[in-house]
């Protein structure tokens, strides 16, 4: 079986682009990605492109067609919507299609635009991800789904804000010589427990910002690769998927996140690896408290442990675990639709040890990337590793 | 201008809330759910049943929601919650108590109330 190679990437700046339209975002890096590869558009077996709100900010369904026509694409084109994973859907499905021998080429990206319709409105549009009869209208927002684990993860295993703003402070050095991140702005523990409630127990600074932007990346086969004689050292060797209740009132547990556990157990089982072979990893911190789920779903700490591993520096740059070099969605930004594969390309970047963070790492082999969907209701994991 | 269409089974769920005779559905291995279903997410079982709601649920997390959405921009602040009524749990608004005194453990009674911004009805907390 091939191991998909990751043989080009490109990723938009993250931000604010409210004037910019959604194909021209996503037509800069998905020709940026072709670019990079070097592969030929005719040689493109598909475009998988991952979507959330087009309907609602763009009034514009049917994306998958408009975007490969807009990086001249003469391919089928499919979107897939898993809400916040809805990338790391199509990129799933890449993975499975080049395995199976029913594609050599497959252009994966995906790209969001939502600052144009503002803050209220966005806070509207990401909250349908949500179960609309039993928490939207009982006034469920992101930002309050998320509150709801935190205060339940803090209840059942301890922890507490402050913690959460050691996230945020790492995430945002990350960003620091990220040139794609949305927010680069190094703040402190202090910024972070004095900035302004939105649900609480979250702060402004336990959440990531509305942002627009694109990514894609071309996955080809192994075989493809080789006889075109690309430059593709990283390959996908694992992947996986998970999925929960939609509503977190019918989940047994509201500070666990088993779509995720099931995700990386697969993952990492199609890989043949286990956490501890994992030298860093990109991780869905929609909020802060997500990446503490990420983290214990992943493997490398057991659950209700992952809450200090900020403040103990365990994993920032310097820790021996190094989580979201990227400045992960707090600080790099997250158009909901591109993070999936925004998240493949850094590590692929890390990897390669283009990325400015790749310093980090030096010397690793294996890269994971954790994108999650709603309040954890999907899932994808996948596991990168370098191949001569 | 006319009406939405009622969300069957829903609004009909609010109804008996309203009536007092709230319930939730049951299959036969014991699973409880809110309606609408058709079959038990985690047996399988079809033989769904409607058993009364206990009167009672304990807040398990709550949050005060101070960005909301457009439909709930002259409710906010406003507290969520999820509350364990025992064979189910339910989302819902909570009202009749300050923001700050509602902790993990309070003890509300379900009933329906309407929405400050949109008048459109929603589940709420009391406490008992």
């Amino acid at each position: 079986m091939t191991d998909p190679r990751i043989a080009g990437a490109g990723v938009t700046k993250f931000g604010k682009h409210p004037e910019r339209t959604g194909r021209d975002l996503f037509a800069e890096a998905g020709l940026e990605a072709l670019d990079d590869a070097g592969v030929a558009p005719d040689d493109v077996d598909a475009l998988y492109y991952g979507n959330f709100m087009g309907e609602l900010a763009e009034h514009q369904g049917h994306q998958g067609p408009l975007m490969a026509e807009a990086i001249g694409l003469d391919a089928p084109a499919t979107r897939f919507e898993a809400a916040c994973a809805s990338a790391g859907a199509a990129v799933r499905e890449a993975v499975k299609s080049l395995r199976n021998g029913e594609s050599d080429v497959i252009v994966v990206g995906g790209a969001e635009r939502m600052t144009n319709i503002g803050t209220a409105a966005a806070t509207d549009a990401l909250a349908i991800a949500a179960d609309d009869l039993y928490e939207i209208r009982a006034g469920m927002t992101f930002p309050g789904a998320y509150a709801l684990m935190a205060r339940s993860y803090f209840d059942q295993y301890g922890g507490s804000h402050e913690d959460l703003a050691h996230i945020a402070v790492k995430n945002h050095e990350h960003a620091l010589v990220n040139e794609h991140a949305q927010i680069q702005k190094a703040i402190t523990v202090e910024d972070a427990l004095e900035a302004p409630t939105i649900a609480s127990p979250l702060g402004l600074y336990d959440s990531c910002p509305i942002t627009d932007g694109a990514a894609a990346a071309v996955l080809t086969s192994e075989e493809y690769a080789e006889d075109h004689g690309l430059d593709a050292p990283i390959a996908v060797t694992g992947t996986g998927q998970g999925g929960d209740n939609l509503a977190l009132q019918d989940r047994p547990h509201l500070a666990q996140t088993p779509a995720a556990d099931k995700a990386a157990e697969e993952a990492y089982a199609d890989a043949g690896i286990g956490p501890d072979d994992v030298d860093f990893a990109e991780v869905h911190d929609c909020f802060t408290i997500a990446e503490v789920l990420a983290i214990e779903s992943l493997g490398f700490y057991d659950h209700g442990e992952g809450i200090h591993a900020a403040t103990n520096g365990e994993t920032d740059r310097h820790g021996e675990l190094p989580i979201n070099l990227s400045g992960g969605l707090k600080a790099k930004g997250h158009p909901v639709g591109a993070t999936g594969v925004a998240q493949l390309a850094t590590a692929a970047w890390v990897l390669d040890g283009s990325h400015p963070r790749a310093d980090a790492v030096p010397d690793g082999t294996v890269g994971v990337t954790h994108n999650a969907g709603g309040t954890v209701a999907s899932t994808t994991v996948h596991v990168l590793e370098v191949r001569e | 201008m006319t009406d939405a269409a009622p969300d069957g089974q829903y609004d009909a769920w609010l109804d008996a809330i309203e009536d007092g005779e709230a319930y939730y559905i049951e299959c036969e291995n014991g699973h409880g759910w809110l309606p609408p279903r058709r079959v038990c997410p985690d047996c399988g079982s079809r033989e769904l049943t409607e058993e009364q709601m206990p009167e009672s649920g304990e807040v398990l997390t709550h949050s005060t929601i101070t960005v909301p959405t457009p439909q709930f921009e002259d409710d906010a602040p406003y507290v969520t919650a999820i509350a364990d009524f025992g064979p189910v749990s339910v989302t819902g608004l909570v009202r009749g108590i300050d923001p700050d005194d509602v902790t993990i453990g309070t003890v509300v009674g379900l009933h329906v109330g309407e929405r400050a911004t949109t008048g459109d009805r929603a589940v709420v907390f009391e406490p008992r």
